[in-house]
Formats: C-alpha cells, structure tokens, sequence
C-alpha cells in the first residue's frame, strides 16, 4: 500500500500566522474526520482491532486539534480568514487516502498509513518553513514541523511493539459480497 | 470554457451536510467512498440546499449511494434509474436531479436508456462508477470488462470486445462528455461541478476501483493524468481523441452546446381528468 501520487501540486505560500493556523486546523479536523470514517468503515466490516486503532487516532488528532484552538486564542485570533488552502497533496497532508483501505488490514499497515500521513504532515509544514517571507510564520512552521515529527517518532515506537504482516494477509478464499 | 470552482476554500455549506447518517457498506479500499465524497464536495461548492437535490440510483454496489445522501433519493430497480430521473427532471425542471450507478447497470440492463438518455438531453448529471465488474454479485464480467480478464468466473476472459461508455454518448448526443478517476478528489469535484452546470445531459464516467474483484485496479492512480489536450466543442474532434486514447485520459473531453430538453407540455390536474376520461370503459 502506498500514498497517492502528489499530482504535482505547488509548493504553499503561506506568510501570515493566521494562515498558517487555519491550514493546521484544517488539516487536523479533516484528520479527526477521516480517520472516525475509517473506523466506522473497518467496524462495518468486521475488522474491530483496526476499527479501535482508528478510532484512537480519531481522538488523538481531536487533541491536536484542540491545541491549535489553543493556539488561536492564544493569539487572540477570534476569527481566521476565509481561505483557499494550499496543500500539496491531493488532500490534507494528514487525510488517509480511502483507497488505501482493505477490510483484512492488519493494524501493522494501518499504523503505517498514520505514519505516512505524520510524515506529510511535517514535509507540509517544512515547504512553508522553506517557502514563507514572514519571520512569525517561519517561527510557527518550526514549531508545527518539530511536533509532527514527534508524532513520526512515537508512531515508529508503536510499529515496532506490533507483529510484522505475514505475506498472505489478503488472502479470503471466500470474498465477500456487499451487506444488504 | 468552465470557470473553475474553488472547492478547497470555505463556503457556506459542508459536504457533511449532505450526509445521512446511513452508513456505508462498501468494501474498504472501493472508489466509491470518494465518489460520494466528491459529490458531496460538489453540492457544497454550488452552495445547493439538499432539498433542491434529488439522486437517483438503480442497482449495484455504487447504486447505493441515494441511501448515504440526505438529499431526495430515489433507489430505483435494475438499470432503470435513467427513465426515473428522466421524469423526474421534466416533471420538475427546479430539481437539481443527479443520476449514479455503476457499469453494469447502466451500460448493461441500462444500455437502452443510456442511449436515449443522450439522444433527449434532459439536464441530468449522470456519474458513472465504472470498475469493469459486477462487484455486489461477486466479481462476474461486466459491458467494459476487457475480454482477456481472467477470473475464476471467466476463465481465460470473455473474449467480448468491451462497450466503449464515452464513444457511444457521444454518437448518441450526449452534450457533455467526461472521464475522472475517484482518487482525484479534486479533478472529479471540479468535473461534477462542470456537469451539473452544464445544461442538458451530462456523463461522467468515474474510473472507480474494485479493490475486492479488481485489486489490479488500485494501480490505476499510477495511471490516469490529466487530458494533454483541452476540451472540444467538435464531436469529431472528441470521437477520435476518446477511440484512440487508452481509456485513462482525465478531463471533459467533449463539451457541446445543443439546447437542453424543455418539456411543451404543462401537466395540470384538468388535463389529467381529461386523459383519464379517455381510458375510462
């Protein structure tokens, strides 16, 4: 399993703190979105170990996306600009592709495709690091990209404590047909 | 040419709100997910309130979708959901009216219809979720399965040359004519948005993986790309660009002007006592 291609997109311009956070709280609520859709999506199909993990993951990103509120009142940011936004990936860089999905994953490959996501995550916030002409916003970048490493880091040390998959994970010598 | 629509910018509407609380049972991994994703993205975009929306369905795993929208739905029989929303459309013109299925549905039991529905140019959007095989029965050869797809059902293929969705509307008068791929969330969004504005009947066939029967498909994302060549106005143009592409060309690949289906006829309740009358014994 692997990400979605990147499509080409251009690299974030992105030179206001208020920007930039509503960017991190974006990509974190789409993050807390997708990943409870996952798990409802593994639990439908019988799948309840990966259903937890996601569901998990759901929570989790609903703390970051507490603290970048956090952040944003902090700032004394009451309302944050009606904006385009400028991912580089075909969705927010923390959004599992729903084509990545099987209903055999094993919690392994599910980890992995947070990491993936983790790891796009800190690329994305990198590129405006790289990219911004605002001290703030670089300052703030930093900041977001250090903690979406942390969370790479933590995801690495969970992957290791999990069983590798075995080569035959998809195998079903009865495939299933849709419920009605 | 279509003035493109930022979807990725905050609007009024969510495409949540276009949810139900149904929950889907696709299989994990199916393109249809994001189709319905991109549909709903596209109704928030266009800012329509559900109740101006109604989606139409027949039978078939991507047929479901009506039941996943808290628009009006309407979860017709087995390659029907043409004629429903044709009528539906004429009867109410105000109806943003939305038709979906699958390839087997509409190319197969539907084929006829899909025809005629090209040839009348009512202002139906019609989404396509074509994986090239009859998922909810379990992986049987659909019209666009190629005829060398071996499966334990078709053993060696079934050798049949396949239906060609895009030429076939096009000969038959489809007025807007387009390919999307259901990874491309923003491509398709943008091309569902193109053909509900588009006035008169308008096909999107959405290359939508079945992962399940066709897990060969999850390589598609590696192979669609965008159209090389903007959209054509000319039919000839268009009909020889889609017969000899290799089926993973992305975009509106014909987009015409011929006049949308008015209805002359205005139903009034005397009119209908009147006719009834006729059929009386």
């Amino acid at each position: 399993m692997s990400g979605r291609k990147q499509g080409g997109k251009s690299q974030p311009i992105i030179n206001s703190i208020r920007e930039l956070l509503a960017h991190a709280l974006a990509l974190e609520i789409e993050a807390v979105e997708r990943y409870a859709e996952l798990a409802d999506i593994m639990s439908a199909h019988n799948n309840p170990e990966v259903a937890a993990l996601f569901r998990k993951m759901s929570q989790i990103e609903k703390l970051h996306v507490e603290t970048i509120h956090e952040q944003i009142d902090h700032r004394q940011l009451k309302q944050l600009p009606l904006i385009k936004y400028q991912w580089i990936s075909a969705e927010g860089p923390e959004t599992t592709d729903l084509a990545d999905l099987h209903y055999l994953l094993t919690p392994k490959q599910a980890l992995t495709l947070a990491l993936v996501n983790e790891r796009r995550a800190r690329d994305y916030y990198q590129a405006i690091l790289q990219s911004t002409v605002d001290r703030d916003t670089r300052v703030l970048a930093e900041e977001l990209a250090v903690e979406e490493e942390e969370h790479v880091a933590l995801l690495l040390s969970w992957l290791e404590k999990i069983p590798a998959t075995e080569d035959n994970w998809d195998y079903d010598d009865d495939l299933p047909s849709t419920q009605d | 040419m279509n003035q493109m629509v930022d979807i990725s910018a905050t609007t009024p509407r969510n495409p949540a709100d276009y949810r139900s609380k149904v929950q889907p049972i696709w299989c994990p991994g199916c393109g249809d997910y994001s189709v319905l994703m991109e549909i709903t993205k596209a109704m928030a975009a266009l800012e329509l309130s559900p109740e101006q929306v109604a989606i139409v369905s027949g039978i078939g795993c991507s047929s479901r979708i009506p039941a996943y929208s808290n628009c009006y739905g309407f979860h017709g029989i087995h390659g029907r959901a043409l004629p429903l929303a044709t009528g539906l459309k004429v009867a109410r013109p105000e109806l943003t009216v939305i038709c979906t299925g699958g390839d087997g549905d509409g190319f197969s039991i539907g084929g006829n219809h899909f025809l005629h529905a090209c040839r009348r140019n009512v202002d139906i959007t019609y989404i396509v979720m074509d994986n090239q095989v009859y998922g909810m029965t379990k992986g049987q050869a659909s019209p666009t399965t190629e005829p060398n797809w071996d499966s334990v059902l078709t053993p060696g293929g079934t050798g049949i040359r396949p239906f060609q969705p895009l030429v076939i509307a096009l000969a038959s008068g489809a007025n807007f004519v387009a390919r999307a791929f259901a990874g491309d969330p923003e491509g398709t969004t943008q091309i569902i948005i193109a053909g509900i504005k588009h006035p008169g009947f308008s096909f999107i066939q959405v290359l939508s993986p079945c992962v399940t029967f066709r897990p060969e498909q999850r390589e598609w994302r590696n192979q669609v790309r965008p159209a090389p060549v903007p959209t054509t106005a000319d039919p000839s143009v268009a009909a020889k660009r889609i017969m000899t592409d290799d089926g993973f060309n992305l975009g509106i690949l014909y987009q015409g002007d011929r006049p949308a289906y008015k209805s002359g006829l205005i139903a009034s309740s005397m009119q209908a006592d009147e006719l009834s009358q006729e059929f009386l014994v």
